[in-house]
């Protein structure tokens, strides 16, 4: 390959997903019904903010993606963590004390989803979709199978469109996702854990030849997973004032079809945190866009799936000649 | 039958050049292969056989030249085109679908059928003709093609290309992961080819093994031809000197060292997937040579050693400390590191960078408050590229874009980076170029006369002989024998791996590698 069309390779890995994003904003900006509402500064705050649950949670699979695994029990481990929250809320404990069981529930569902795939060498895929039913019926159980009131507490402004104080300009759990994505960025590429994190993922048997840890490194990785999934579901919980053990079905798909779109490969060994964020966020714009073309949701539904195909082949004819 | 006096050749290529970017990788190279007849196609890794082979089978195009099949114009679209027009190629990987049958495979793409079902009875009844052809008969159409051994996936391989009614076959290091008796038949089967009017292009870096099997040859370097002829009459130095363009001063460079106190000891040690327990030392400044058929539990030994493998029994002592079950990175910490003979499997992650595949097992000097210092650690990888003479683009090239003796140089500069002062070689030559050979004996001799161990696992007798201080033979799971390399020579080494007993007039040798 000549060197043009190398940096060019590289440029597109960067870029792609932004064009793609660039696309879906300038598709609705020029539909004359919507451009008003559609690209308003408060638009995009909702949009952001409608982001927070999927991005969080997809920060944590970025990292289970690259290491080549995946973390099928997501969307119910975010259930579980709302229900946990807002059951520890209900029960009296101080908002902060329910928040950090919140996200410790997530963690220690990932935890075990680390712990299953490296002790019995049971393939992620077969251990996570077991703990997708697992954890759910505990989230079930937990709330006694109904939603879970709770009082009011800071904990709900975390998802609060209008921030308080108001300097915030952004919801705190938008922050949240910009603090928690630049460490992670930072975390992959920077540092010694994320190479051996991108190297398992590679080719674990070589990771192995080179004395890396490897079940060590693959059982945090989910667990580092679960505690994204955990402060998700924390934010479901602000969100909805609620805990609810039914919330957030199937939205594990739209979690890894965010790092997919953003660039991350099935097979391991590739992905990236602003990939992962681009693709979160192109998700939401669709659906927004979507909404406000009074498009049904069957129409949404079709329009994402063809655009999750769409940027795996993408990805593939930009990795032909390599 | 017609008689042609100038029947043309089964396939000529001329003017074929091919460019990537700036490099010229073919510039006016041109090939003639007869009917009937066995071409070697010899050079150095990186002298364009590869790319030759190709231009041939479709998938690439040319930017110049012509190319005929039996006297017609031939430009295949791709290579199924390539393969519809008789050109079949078998790799060094083998592209076998190791769930299905040896039938299915054989068979794949062009099923026996009646009325839209599988015919089974026509498909026994050609896969077994194939097969009889090979000289295999005894291969059951049956069995899954994941249990063949290599060799006998390579039979299959043949066969399937014989089905295609081929007239033109490439094989591409047929012999690199054959034992002796595999490689012996093999010849026999691709002689065999000759009689079916079959051409065969045999691409090998064991030049010996070429000169038994082939008519003719031709040699390319930095992408030309530089000479073709008949094989009788010519020399293996005249080979040699072709490929490098230059007298090849010696082809074991001996570097002085001397041999030190035992470091690594394996004490009736038996792995998971060993047959029978081994006992063998190592010591500092020594080169240990282990021989072996393939499958004769060499690589099972040096997992086992590295933890890579459960261990059943026995142990295995480094430096005085006894070392446990599958761990290995308690063996990386003790010094040890291991070069996989599967390097594209195993021995590389070829997706990542050529700087993260070279300091994976041993990051640690490039960290600092926890963050990984990616310009120092470019720098280091960069001094390693010129050093090793690596062809690199840059540190930040991903490995899977090197040529072959060049990840391999990758692989080998990972354990020189890590500093393992106890080495465990599988292979290390195998599949690579003469030249980068040389360099690499080199850097053995050299570690060895740093001080540090080496235990080097070959196929190649030649360079155990050139090179070793002492050679442990393998024999189906067990060691024969281990002597000082001065007490072997090549036919005893062979009678040792084939038969498993050592020779009586090297009483003299040592038992048990003490």
């Amino acid at each position: 390959m000549s060197r043009r069309r190398a940096r060019l390779g590289r440029a597109l890995d960067v870029f792609g997903p932004f064009v793609g994003l660039l696309l879906v904003i300038a598709l609705f900006a020029l539909i004359p019904e919507v451009r008003g509402r559609f690209l308003r500064a408060a638009n995009f705050k909702s949009v952001a903010t409608q982001s927070v649950i999927v991005a969080l949670g997809a920060l944590g699979m970025t990292l289970v993606i690259i290491s080549g695994g995946i973390d099928l029990s997501a969307a119910s481990n975010i259930a579980l963590a709302s229900v946990v929250t807002a059951y520890a809320v209900n029960a009296g404990a101080g908002p902060l004390l329910a928040v950090l069981l919140g996200v410790l529930t997530g963690g220690l569902v990932g935890l075990v989803n680390g712990g299953l795939v490296t002790r019995l060498r049971l393939v992620p895929f077969i251990v996570t979709m077991g703990m997708m039913g697992i954890a759910r019926g505990a989230a079930k159980w937990i709330a006694g199978n109904q939603k879970i009131d709770a009082p009011m507490t800071w904990v709900n402004e975390l998802m609060a469109k209008s921030p308080r104080p108001s300097w915030l300009l952004l919801a705190p759990g938008i922050w949240v996702v910009i603090l928690l994505a630049a460490a992670l960025a930072v975390l992959l590429k920077h540092t010694v854990f994320g190479r051996h994190v991108f190297a398992v993922g590679s080719n674990e048997a070589t990771a192995r030849l080179c004395g890396l840890r490897t079940d060590g490194i693959k059982v945090l990785v989910y667990a580092v997973s679960g505690l994204f999934c955990g402060l998700s579901g924390v934010m479901e919980f602000s969100r909805l004032t609620v805990g609810d053990p039914t919330v957030a079905v199937g939205l594990e798909l739209d979690i890894i079809a965010a790092v997919v779109i953003g660039g991350g490969s099935l097979s391991g060994g590739e992905g990236g945190v602003l990939g992962t964020m681009v693709g979160v966020l192109i998700m939401s714009f669709l659906r927004n866009g979507c909404t406000m073309m009074g498009w049904p949701n069957y129409i949404q539904e079709i329009i994402i799936g063809a655009i999750i195909v769409a940027a795996v082949a993408l990805d593939r004819l930009r990795h032909r000649k390599d | 039958m017609r008689d042609v006096p100038a029947a043309p050749p089964v396939l000529r290529m001329a003017g074929v050049t091919k460019s990537f970017g700036a490099t010229r990788a073919l510039d006016d190279v041109g090939f003639e292969l007869g009917r009937g007849e066995v071409h070697a196609l010899i050079g150095e890794n990186g002298a364009g056989k590869s790319t030759l082979m190709k231009v041939l089978s479709g998938a690439l195009a040319p930017d110049a030249g012509r190319m005929e099949i039996d006297g017609r114009p031939y430009s295949p679209s791709g290579p199924a085109d390539g393969l519809r027009s008789g050109v079949s190629m078998i790799y060094q990987e083998l592209t076998l679908a190791p769930h299905l049958t040896v039938a299915e495979n054989i068979m794949l793409g062009r099923e026996a059928r009646a009325a839209g079902w599988l015919d089974r009875r026509e498909t026994a009844r050609r896969v077994r003709e194939v097969l009889a052809l090979v000289r295999h008969p005894e291969i059951s159409p049956d069995v899954r093609v994941g249990r063949l051994s290599v060799g006998a996936k390579q039979v299959v391989e043949i066969a399937r290309a014989l089905l295609h009614r081929s007239r033109i076959l490439v094989l591409d290091e047929p012999t690199s992961s054959l034992g002796q008796e595999d490689s012996r038949r093999l010849f026999e089967i691709v002689r065999g080819l000759k009689g079916q009017g079959v051409g065969v292009v045999y691409i090998s870096h064991f030049l010996e093994e070429v000169r038994r099997v082939a008519d003719r040859y031709t040699v390319l370097r930095d992408g030309r031809s530089v000479g073709s002829g008949a094989m009788e009459g010519t020399g293996l130095d005249d080979l040699i000197q072709l490929m490098v363009g230059r007298k090849f001063s010696r082809l074991f460079p001996r570097v002085g060292h001397a041999v030190g106190g035992p470091v690594l000891a394996a004490d009736r040690l038996k792995g998971a997937r060993m047959a029978a327990p081994v006992s063998l030392s190592l010591a500092r400044g020594e080169i240990l040579g282990v021989a072996g058929l393939i499958g004769s539990g060499r690589t099972e030994f040096l997992r086992a050693v590295f933890g890579l493998d459960g261990i059943e029994g026995g142990a295995v002592v480094v430096s005085g400390a006894e070392l446990s079950g599958r761990r290995p990175w308690a063996r990386v910490r003790r010094g040890l590191g291991l070069l996989s003979e599967d390097r594209q499997g195993e021995g590389l992650a070829l997706s990542l960078s050529v700087a993260d595949n070279m300091t994976l097992s041993d990051l640690a000097p490039y960290r600092r408050r926890g963050l990984l210092r990616s310009a120092r650690r470019n720098k280091a990888v960069g001094d390693w590229i010129g050093k090793l003479k690596i062809k690199a683009e840059s540190p930040a090239q991903p490995v899977g874009g090197l040529s072959g003796g060049n990840q391999q140089k990758v692989a080998l500069a990972r354990l020189l980076h890590q500093k393992a002062s106890v080495l465990l070689l599988d292979e290390p030559t195998r599949g690579i170029d003469v030249v980068s050979k040389g360099q690499i004996y080199e850097w053995i001799g050299g570690l060895a006369r740093e001080g540090k161990a080496v235990l080097f696992v070959s196929s190649y007798l030649p360079e155990l002989l050139g090179i070793a201080d002492r050679i442990a033979v393998f024999h189906r799971g067990s060691l024969v024998e281990s002597r000082p390399a001065a007490a072997w020579d090549a036919a005893g080494l062979m009678a040792a791996a084939t038969t498993g007993r050592a020779s009586k007039d090297a009483a003299t040798g040592q038992r048990n590698g003490t």
